[in-house]
């Protein structure tokens, strides 16, 4: 049994793409937040790693990095009960409204 | 596959630099970003997730932009200042490869934060390749981010099992009689290249050839660049 | 005092536990040789689960033939993949069959 992450010799055709997009500045957060919450013991980067290979397949395999990190970071947190994913969901939609954006 | 970011990315949405902020880091209410609307629902709720535990204390309002600032100055140039060294002082690349954490260390760098880090000395018999084929473990504090492809489901696909011919694609074909080892990358070690000294270059300065030291070649998918290719 | 030494042929665990594992599946099962002992490290398989990695686990360096895990391997007899293994994935090879 092979899982989603376990990537090394997978059959695939496909070429490596070497253009770099521009991070933006939500991903430089979470990379920055999951630093944080590690280095005060909150979430360690097994954790991390953990809940990134929980995710469901093709979720993780047409993600991009780190909204992975996101879908963790929320695994995690959940589970150990720092936030709740309801109170998660509610400030979603909050920042939703207060800044109008979609998606 | 791709990995589809020119979907995601480059939204105009600029949480941190643009959003006015109250003193305890919450975001005012921003007029100019109403021309912004599209942001992925993992990206908002991870921006969520940092609102939430700010408020209830778990993390305090700077510490997230304390520490993209402290991780704001690390680029490839770090490790190309070892390598340069090493080429130039064979008694510090001995005391590097030995000793690599104590060693980057005394000379200025992070060494690694979660992890051990181990230097590889490509020669004309053995060329290193890195890989992590389970996520994506680099040597970040010392050489900046990963590069995207590094990350890429490709990659980690691949390196495993046709080095070479992701080599070529990067500009090296090695003889046949040098053998390659890909090492794929443990979450307790990170590791990173010496390349080879490129021919030509005798005399040269530390910092003449740190500017021959590329990121691509401290992974060891490429060779440093050569004299003619800095001059051309 | 860890188990195995330099040179030692070893046989990589084939077992998918549930947990979190660095193990990737393409070792398990293959021959290869140690490298080298390379110290006791936290057990990232328990950290993943709130754990606090301890006790330490030996960890070995351990080569590979590409020929062993690629059958259609065919660029370079001497080509290899090194790869950091716990001591509670390996075992010593002691036969040729399986």
């Amino acid at each position: 049994m092979t899982t989603v992450h376990d990537r090394g010799g997978w059959p695939t055709d496909e070429p490596i793409d070497r253009e770099e997009h521009e991070w933006a500045d939500w991903e430089r957060q979470t990379r920055s937040l999951i630093g944080v919450l590690d280095a005060k013991g909150i979430m360690n980067v097994d954790q991390m790693r953990r809940g990134i290979e929980s995710m469901d397949t093709a979720e993780y395999e047409s993600a991009a990095y780190f909204e992975r990190w996101s879908a963790s970071m929320e695994t995690v947190l959940v589970e150990q009960g720092v936030l709740t994913t309801e109170e998660i969901d509610e400030r979603t939609q909050a920042l939703r409204d207060r800044w109008g954006y979609t998606g | 596959m791709s990995n589809h970011e020119g979907e995601f990315y480059d939204t105009g949405w600029r949480p941190k630099n643009d959003v006015h902020r109250d003193e305890d880091g919450r975001p005012h209410d921003h007029p100019g970003l109403q021309e912004d609307t599209s942001l992925g629902v993992r990206a908002a709720r991870a921006l969520a997730m940092h609102e939430l535990l700010v408020e209830k204390g778990v993390i305090g309002p700077s510490d997230v932009d304390e520490d993209i600032a402290a991780r704001g100055n690390v680029v490839p140039g770090n490790g190309a200042a070892l390598v340069a060294k090493a080429w130039v002082a064979p008694e510090f690349k001995a005391t590097l490869l030995a000793h690599p954490k104590q060693t980057i260390a005394e000379a200025g760098f992070v060494p690694e934060h979660n992890a051990d880090i181990i230097v590889l000395e490509n020669t004309s018999d053995v060329q290193y390749m890195v890989v992590c084929t389970l996520c994506s473990c680099y040597p970040g504090r010392l050489l900046g981010p990963p590069p995207d492809w590094y990350k890429s489901l490709e990659y980690r696909s691949r390196a495993v099992r046709e080095p070479r011919k992701i080599m070529s694609e990067f500009g090296l074909e090695l003889a046949e009689d040098v053998e390659v080892r890909v090492v794929d990358s443990n979450s307790e070690l990170r590791f990173f290249v010496i390349p080879l000294r490129p021919p030509g270059t005798e005399g040269w300065s530390e910092d003449e050839l740190a500017n021959l030291v590329t990121r691509d070649s401290m992974i060891g998918v490429s060779a440093a660049l050569t004299p003619d290719a800095v001059n051309a | 005092m860890p188990a195995f030494s330099a040179g030692d042929r070893v046989r990589v665990r084939d077992e998918t536990p549930r947990h979190h594992h660095r193990t990737p599946q393409y070792v398990k099962a293959r021959r290869g040789r140690v490298v080298e002992f390379i110290g006791a490290y936290l057990n990232s398989e328990t950290r993943a689960h709130g754990g606090d990695g301890l006790p330490r686990v030996p960890m070995y360096r351990v080569e590979f033939d590409m020929t062993e895990l690629w059958s259609e391997y065919t660029a370079s007899a001497t080509d290899k993949v090194w790869i950091d293994l716990y001591e509670h994935w390996i075992e010593h090879d002691r036969g040729t069959g399986d």
